[in-house]
């Protein structure tokens, strides 16, 4: 029975559904007290006072905190998307003589429980001098506007160029130029649990524990080491079962040094849980973008040459991912299509707005947005067809691995992939030409219907290395451990059934670690879809060196050679004498230090493997989209959907469609719900989920999914690519294009509100 | 500080406590009698990730302050179990589904559901979405939640 590619039940679901998962909140340390934290009530002011003497009289209040205590300490740094200049607005883990962003940290104050500590904010005086905010990255960017970083005058954290092929000759030779300026709001991850961490400081040892940190906890360590001045093995960070990530939980927040700073400077355990007004002002914002584009095209369809001018609003500070958004969407933004002559200026402006940082697929849901509906202008400036302008620029199967050309931060170097076959097979199974009629039909009628396509490619698998560990325990069970984390995609699952299938042993009795920096010593952590890809793999390679050592145990017991000897059920099984045979504990027993030693063979059965990956893999996708407008109400109603992707191999197909569909009901909020607005001050309007509004269950319709496993991954031993993000990245523009074809006028900004849909609506009529 | 007794019935267990007027019953639930599986999303009333059933009805214990329950008859997702060993078919159903990821709507929706179910045997998709659009759950999607209350819903009416 081969367990990779089985839709086998979760592990984690039984103590989820029991309610007995432990989500940082529900951890209880003796003697734990409670944080709240201070928050700039301003987007730009000068700190001219704190006066935290009242709130630390209050009864019950254990110590109040602000920079002053900590001023020694360095601003966060980046661990990756790291551009030239970014180290110039980076962040302090709480704000010292400037606050930047309405939400920034001021001052921590600790307490009996949180309802005092909440009490004893409201003593603490802060005295601020109000400066002049700015909010649009256009304005940001002109001289005269508010400064928000001394050492960068110009409000532009970052800029860099991306230069392939000769997009000048591009331009000359094309039949027509196509211009237009796009937008993407922002919004972001907002993931149902909030932000939360508890850290307590072992006096007598020197150890300090924080329980809370994922996504990327080994980096977390080093950076939280670095900055407290303590090695890392002082360090033990734990995760909890965690409620979502999305990108943005678990990158190493102003939080991630306070709180656990806090807990060695009072020396008491330190709970803090993040509450959701918090949440919406302080943890990571992304996808604000705006795009110039231009595209090059010849009056067949076939696309020259794209230059593209991309603001990244990137809020106030640079957060620890720099500026992967920016690099990313540069990056991926020709998608699956031969643009051999292809320009980016991209910059990252300094706003005083929340910082922003990823959010799945980041960069590349805006890119997708922007290209997808750049490709529909074309068809419908020169009077084509949406799919064959599509086909006639894919990227051919038989050109793979594809190189799209340099980019200095990313590269792109396609590993495999069929565009046109899966485009094919999209428009078969969501049946397009009777989508297409009945859309035309129902227009007739009188009605806003319309049929929109987006085809994108991802990025996923990103290394440089994982680490995984497999043991088997003198019991004879067999324990996984791995450098990954779980954000709540069903990684114990995923990395048993691989296991499982190495050592011929049933998955649910695999026990699979991960997430505690004590029991696994590396890892790079999940994030941009990498898990399986990476995790699985050296997982895999780690459980056939085990599956070796076994062999060594049992032949030397059974004096016949390896070759001779197969797994069975786990047992180690002579082959032809199935009565001959080995259980893992009997074999584990062989291998306990009192017999192995003397036996004079390594005692132990516990294998260890790094998987490197030199390049990344590419999933890639189409999406589907049929939509009804209503021109009064401006409302946008689905009337089917379908997602569709090829990741190369499913390891458990059940938990690869629940990402299809999770992601797109994200990406369903973004193009039509979801946003971080701001006023003129930089005041955040959207602190609440009366004002942010994430898609219910009456929101997101029933979608059609295909997944297609052709395109295997060359690049790793599994075959796999990333399923994470592939339900998301497209959905801004198959929607788009899709309101744009039943209002036969063109969309250029997210989200597809009713007031801005309305307004199309009523252009739309007034056009001949 | 002031403080109020309250006494409520748990689970079928009564549970007393001493507490703030301002204490809100998730908290009392959570942190006063430690049972955290109930969980707080948004702590004004929209999220649903704290939903509780009173008198078997679905009610927002983010928005309800302790001394408000006392004397009532509460269920909370611990109570859905019916041993050690077992799921209820609803948590079953939830399971074989994939009706959830990181889980942290989860029992919200497993209480709405038992509620749902109990006032509708057999209710059609459109009924079941209307019915939990009061749940958010931003790793789903939903899909799979739906097939979830359809299958617990088959369950349920075999088992009866």
């Amino acid at each position: 029975m081969s367990y990779i590619g089985a839709r086998v039940k979760r592990t984690e679901d039984l103590r989820l559904l029991r309610g007995v998962g432990r989500f940082v909140g529900d951890i209880r340390r003796v003697g734990m007290n409670h944080a709240a934290i201070l928050r700039s009530p301003c987007a730009h002011a000068r700190i001219l006072r704190i006066d935290t003497e009242a709130a630390t009289k209050l009864a019950g209040v254990v110590g109040v905190v602000t920079f002053a205590d900590m001023a020694e300490v360095k601003p966060i740094p980046m661990r990756t998307g790291k551009v030239e200049g970014m180290e110039r607005s980076l962040q302090y883990p709480l704000a010292g003589n400037k606050v930047r962003y309405v939400g920034e940290p001021v001052a921590v104050v600790v307490a009996e429980n949180r309802y005092l500590a909440e009490d004893a904010l409201e003593l603490i005086d802060v005295q601020y001098e109000l400066l002049d905010a700015v909010t649009d990255p256009w304005e940001a960017m002109q001289p005269g506007t508010p400064i928000l970083h001394e050492s960068v005058p110009d409000n532009i954290a970052a800029h860099f160029v991306v230069d392939v092929g000769d997009i000048d000759r591009a331009m000359a030779e094309a039949d027509e130029i196509i211009e237009e300026e796009f937008s993407v709001q922002r919004h972001a991850a907002v993931p149902l649990e909030t932000r939360g961490l508890v850290a307590e400081f072992d006096e007598g040892r020197g150890v300090l524990s924080v329980w809370g940190p994922t996504k990327v906890i080994h980096t977390n360590r080093m950076i939280l080491s670095e900055l407290l001045d303590m090695p890392e093995s002082c360090i033990h960070l734990i995760e909890p079962d965690v409620g979502g990530g999305f990108g943005a939980r678990g990158e190493f927040y102003p939080e991630d040094f306070a709180i656990p700073f806090v807990a060695k400077h009072l020396k008491q355990p330190v709970c803090w849980i993040e509450d959701r007004s918090e949440n919406l002002k302080a943890t990571n914002h992304s996808r604000e973008q705006g795009h110039y584009l231009k595209v090059a095209v010849k009056r067949d369809g076939t696309i020259l040459g794209v230059e593209d001018r991309l603001y990244f609003n990137m809020g106030a500070y640079t957060r620890t991912h720099g500026a992967v958004p920016a690099i990313s969407g540069s990056a991926m933004l020709r998608g699956p299509y031969k643009i051999a002559n292809y320009r980016a200026d991209v910059f990252c402006i300094l706003t005083n707005k929340t910082p922003a940082g990823t959010y799945r697929s980041p960069g590349r849901y805006e890119a997708a947005f922007v290209r997808e509906r750049m490709i529909d202008m074309v068809v419908h400036r020169l009077g084509l067809d949406p799919a064959d302008v599509r086909r006639r620029n894919f990227i051919q199967p038989h050109e793979m691995p594809y190189d799209c050309g340099p980019h200095k931060y990313h590269d792109v170097v396609y590993d495999s992939g069929n565009y046109p076959g899966l485009l094919e097979k999209a428009l078969t199974k969501i049946d397009y030409p009777e989508l297409k009629a009945s859309s035309g039909k129902a227009r007739r009628e009188g009605r806003a219907v319309g049929v929109g396509i987006a085809c994108f490619v991802e990025t996923s698998g990103v290394g440089p290395w994982e680490y995984a560990r497999v043991e088997v325990d003198p019991t004879g069970k067999v324990v996984v451990y791995a450098g990954c984390a779980s954000l709540g995609q069903g990684v114990e699952t995923v990395l048993s059934q691989i296991a499982a299938d190495a050592l011929n042993v049933r998955p649910e009795e695999i026990m699979v670690v991960h997430g505690d920096t004590n029991l696994v010593p590396f890892g790079m952590g999940s994030n941009a879809s990498r898990t399986t890809v990476m995790a699985g793999s050296a997982v895999f390679r780690a459980a056939l060196k085990v599956k070796e050592k076994l062999f060594q145990l049992a032949a030397g017991a059974f004096e016949i050679g390896p070759g001779d000897l197969q797994l069975v059920d786990g047992r180690v099984a002579v082959r032809g004498a199935p009565d001959r045979s080995m259980t893992f504990a009997q074999l584990a027993r062989l291998a306990a230090p009192h017999s192995a030693l003397k036996g004079g063979i390594q005692p132990g059965i516990s294998e260890t493997d790094f998987f490197a990956a030199p390049r990344r893999t590419f999933p890639y996708g189409v999406h589907v989209a049929q939509v009804e407008v209503d021109r009064e109400t401006g409302l946008v109603q689905i009337l089917k959907y379908l997602v569709s992707e090829d990741i190369g191999r499913a390891v458990n197909p059940m938990l690869v469609e629940g990402q299809m569909v999770g992601g797109f009901a994200q990406g369903l909020g973004g193009a039509l719900l979801e946003e971080f607005a701001f006023n003129s001050d930089g005041q955040p309007l959207a602190t609440s989920f009366m004002d942010y509004l994430l898609p219910t269950a009456m929101e997101v319709p029933h979608v059609e999914l295909l997944s297609v496993e052709e395109c295997l991954s060359p690049s790793n031993p599994l075959g796999v690519k990333g399923a994470g993000e592939g339900g998301i990245v497209a959905v801004g523009g198959a929607l788009a294009n899709a309101v744009s074809d039943a209002l036969g006028v063109e969309v250029t900004r997210l989200p597809m509100k009713p007031e801005y849909v309305r307004d199309l609506a009523r252009q739309g009529a007034q056009k001949p | 500080m002031y403080k109020r007794r309250v006494c409520m019935t748990i689970n079928g267990r009564e549970c007393r406590g001493e507490v703030e007027p301002r204490k809100l019953l998730v908290d009392f639930i959570r942190d006063d009698l430690g049972l955290t599986g109930t969980h707080v999303g948004c702590e004004h009333g929209v999220c649903g990730a704290c939903t509780i059933l009173w008198d078997g009805e679905p009610v927002r214990s983010c928005i309800l302050f302790a001394v408000q329950a006392n004397g009532a008859r509460l269920e909370t997702v611990e109570g859905m179990v019916p041993n050690d060993r077992d799921l209820h078919p609803i948590q079953e159903a939830f399971w074989e589904a994939h009706g959830l990821q990181c889980g942290f709507c989860t029992p919200g929706f497993l209480l709405t559901v038992k509620a749902l179910l109990r006032e509708n045997p057999h209710p059609s998709e459109r009924e079941i979405r209307e019915w939990i659009s009061g749940n958010l759950c931003r790793c789903t999607g939903y899909q799979n939640i739906v097939t979830a209350v359809q299958l617990a819903a088959e369950k349920l009416a075999a088992s009866s």
